[in-house]
């Protein structure tokens, strides 16, 4: 395949990734506010589009697009401009090496997951941006908070995804879903404890760096206005949200693939989806990548219930639950997942041979 | 000339342009975003090539990075006299001659490389002989029957019997012994030497501040 070819590919996936994370948004903004008024014992929308309020976002989109767009005085313009395009971008980069099927994803890379973390890393500098160029207190408040939580929330974040990845032996998620098939004890969810519990901490991890209750202080409404993007309005303003539920689907898509058997069902036996694979192919890309699309709306509906569940932490408590309680956690975890073959296999006594399941040999990715 | 060239083109370019532009930009924080886009085309430029991991990892490491760089420009000199940052004609001398040396080096290097010797590829086709995570750790412990063959680039190893009679470079067979616990251990070494710098700068200023408030 020339570089040509793999580049006008590139453009067609790409061009599907950004409507599917546009589309995706709308129907998360919509979600968000049902989810939000039932837990708060009301309706939430209900007018717009008749049943259920189905089209309120539509609305609210015709709405941003309508508004004035305003950059305020004080703002650096080029900045001002600049952020919102650099948080978007950051998050929709990571979709790339989002397997969302087997071999159904944009960039085969053997590092997929590695990538993914890099570039939703860039996801924050957008957001510095945007609080620096306002050129508004309330606004530098929040990037700088944004800033600080970010950083320290990457690092436990990024000890708990290597868990699973010690387990499997690559970074590409294609093959470590792959190593997930069959029925859900194959998930990696349910390797050992350690996996068990580097999933509940990668979440948490995860719902902060995606800047969501109950640690979005770097928009929190009762004390900074609106934090980062106080000076926003209409289109600009809404692509911030974009990022924001383009990068909760993106960490969550992460979470399924390493720890919850990726595209796999669990409820099928890795031979009759390897069947299916063969025979039926459409079939299966339609059903896994409905699956796979499935198991991250539900990750997604959780970040949305703990955020109208539990109240908004202080930012030294945010600090701390970070740097005191979840990175000791995580490096724990680390350093037990990377004993625990070694016991396994070399300090039990000869007589117990307990099996030790380790994945199925990786295949090489093409290229 | 391909796709890919175009692509290459543009995306160097258009890395030059910034990187231009971080020179010549006077406000500390747009500097540091052109900084930024510099740092990310370089990537840009590793991903063209199908260099995945040298691409990553310069997003990672330098992005992270700037973004401190960011955060301490704004946080320690936005209010002070330091957010436009303006050059003497002494400094832009020297900084041009320095770029012009710099320039020369990279460009006689380049010039009288033998790139017909350059080894191959180094990652095995065969999915068998595909490294483990394993390998990579007991490699870095100096167990040398396991680790990865791709000989690193300035390493001295020992030359093999065939390179010998031949001259040329072989893509290297399995097992060939080459060390990646050097490089690893002088890197180590340096971010040790770079922590303790940065604990004696805080540690001094903290004492400074006491004794002013005495």
């Amino acid at each position: 395949m020339t570089a040509g070819t793999a580049v006008m590919i590139l453009t067609i996936a790409a061009i599907v990734l950004v409507t599917f994370v546009a589309l995706s948004a709308i129907f998360f903004i919509w979600l968000e506010r049902k989810v939000a008024g039932r837990i708060q014992d009301r309706l939430g929308p209900t007018r717009a589009g008749g049943k259920f309020g189905w089209l309120q976002t539509i609305a609210d989109g015709i709405k941003l697009l309508a508004k004035e767009d305003i950059i305020p005085a004080n703002a650096d313009q080029f900045l001002f401009r600049l952020g919102p395009y650099l948080a978007f971008t950051g998050s929709f980069l990571a979709y790339l090496a989002l397997p969302f099927s087997r071999d159904v994803v944009a960039l085969q890379m053997n590092i997929a997951l590695f990538f993914m973390l890099a570039v939703m890393a860039t996801e924050v500098f957008g957001v510095i941006l945007a609080g620096y160029g306002s050129g508004s207190k309330w606004a530098l408040f929040g990037g700088m908070r944004e800033a600080a939580q970010v950083v320290s929330y990457e690092v436990p974040m990024a000890l708990c995804v290597l868990i699973p990845v010690l387990v499997a032996g690559t970074l590409n998620l294609n093959v470590i879903s792959q190593q997930q098939a069959g029925l859900f004890w194959n998930w990696y969810l349910f390797h050992d404890p350690f996996t068990f519990l580097a999933f509940w901490t990668y979440f948490t991890c995860a719902t902060a760096s995606c800047k969501r209750a109950p640690f979005d202080l770097a928009e929190a409404e009762s004390e900074l206005v609106a934090g980062f993007h106080t000076e926003y309005s209409g289109l600009r303003w809404s692509f911030f949200f974009m990022a924001e539920y383009g990068s909760m689907f993106a960490v969550s898509g992460i979470a399924t693939t390493l720890f919850l058997g990726g595209w796999h069902t669990g409820l099928v036996p890795a031979a009759v989806s390897d069947w299916m694979y063969e025979n039926l192919w459409v079939l299966y890309v339609l059903v896994s990548v409905a699956v796979f699309i499935a198991k991250c709306w539900i990750l997604v509906f959780v970040m949305m219930w703990v955020r109208w569940t539990l109240p908004r932490l202080r930012i030294d408590q945010v600090m701390t639950t970070c740097l005191k309680y979840l990175l000791p956690i995580a490096c724990t975890l680390l350093l037990g997942a990377s004993l625990l073959p070694l016991v396994w296999h070399s300090l039990l006594p000869g007589w117990v041979k307990l099996p030790f399941r380790n994945p199925p040999a990786f295949p090489a990715a093409p290229r | 000339m391909s796709l890919g060239d175009i692509l290459f083109w543009i995306v160097g370019l258009m890395t030059a342009l910034c990187a231009v532009m971080v020179v010549v930009t006077q406000h500390i924080v747009r500097c540091a975003i052109w900084l930024l886009f510099t740092l990310a085309g370089t990537a840009g430029l590793f991903f063209l090539l199908g260099l995945d991991f040298l691409g990553a990892t310069q997003l990672f490491v330098y992005v992270g990075g700037t973004l401190v760089l960011v955060i301490f420009g704004v946080m320690l000199t936005a209010t002070g006299p330091f957010i436009q940052l303006r050059a003497g004609a002494g400094e832009w001398a020297i900084a041009i001659i320095v770029g012009l040396l710099l320039y020369g080096l990279i460009a006689v290097s380049w010039m009288f490389a033998d790139w017909s010797k350059l080894p191959e590829a180094a990652l095995p086709d065969d999915p068998k002989q595909m490294y483990h995570t394993e390998q990579l750790g007991r490699g870095l412990l100096g167990d040398t029957s396991v680790q990865p063959v791709s000989a690193l680039p300035g390493v001295p190893g020992k030359p093999r019997a065939a390179e010998k009679q031949t001259g040329k470079l072989q893509p290297p067979p399995s097992r060939q012994a080459s060390a990646y616990l050097l490089p690893f251990e002088i890197v180590s070494v340096h971010l040790l030497v770079v922590l303790i710098g940065a604990a004696y700068l805080a540690r001094a200023k903290r004492k400074r501040v006491v004794a002013a408030s005495q």
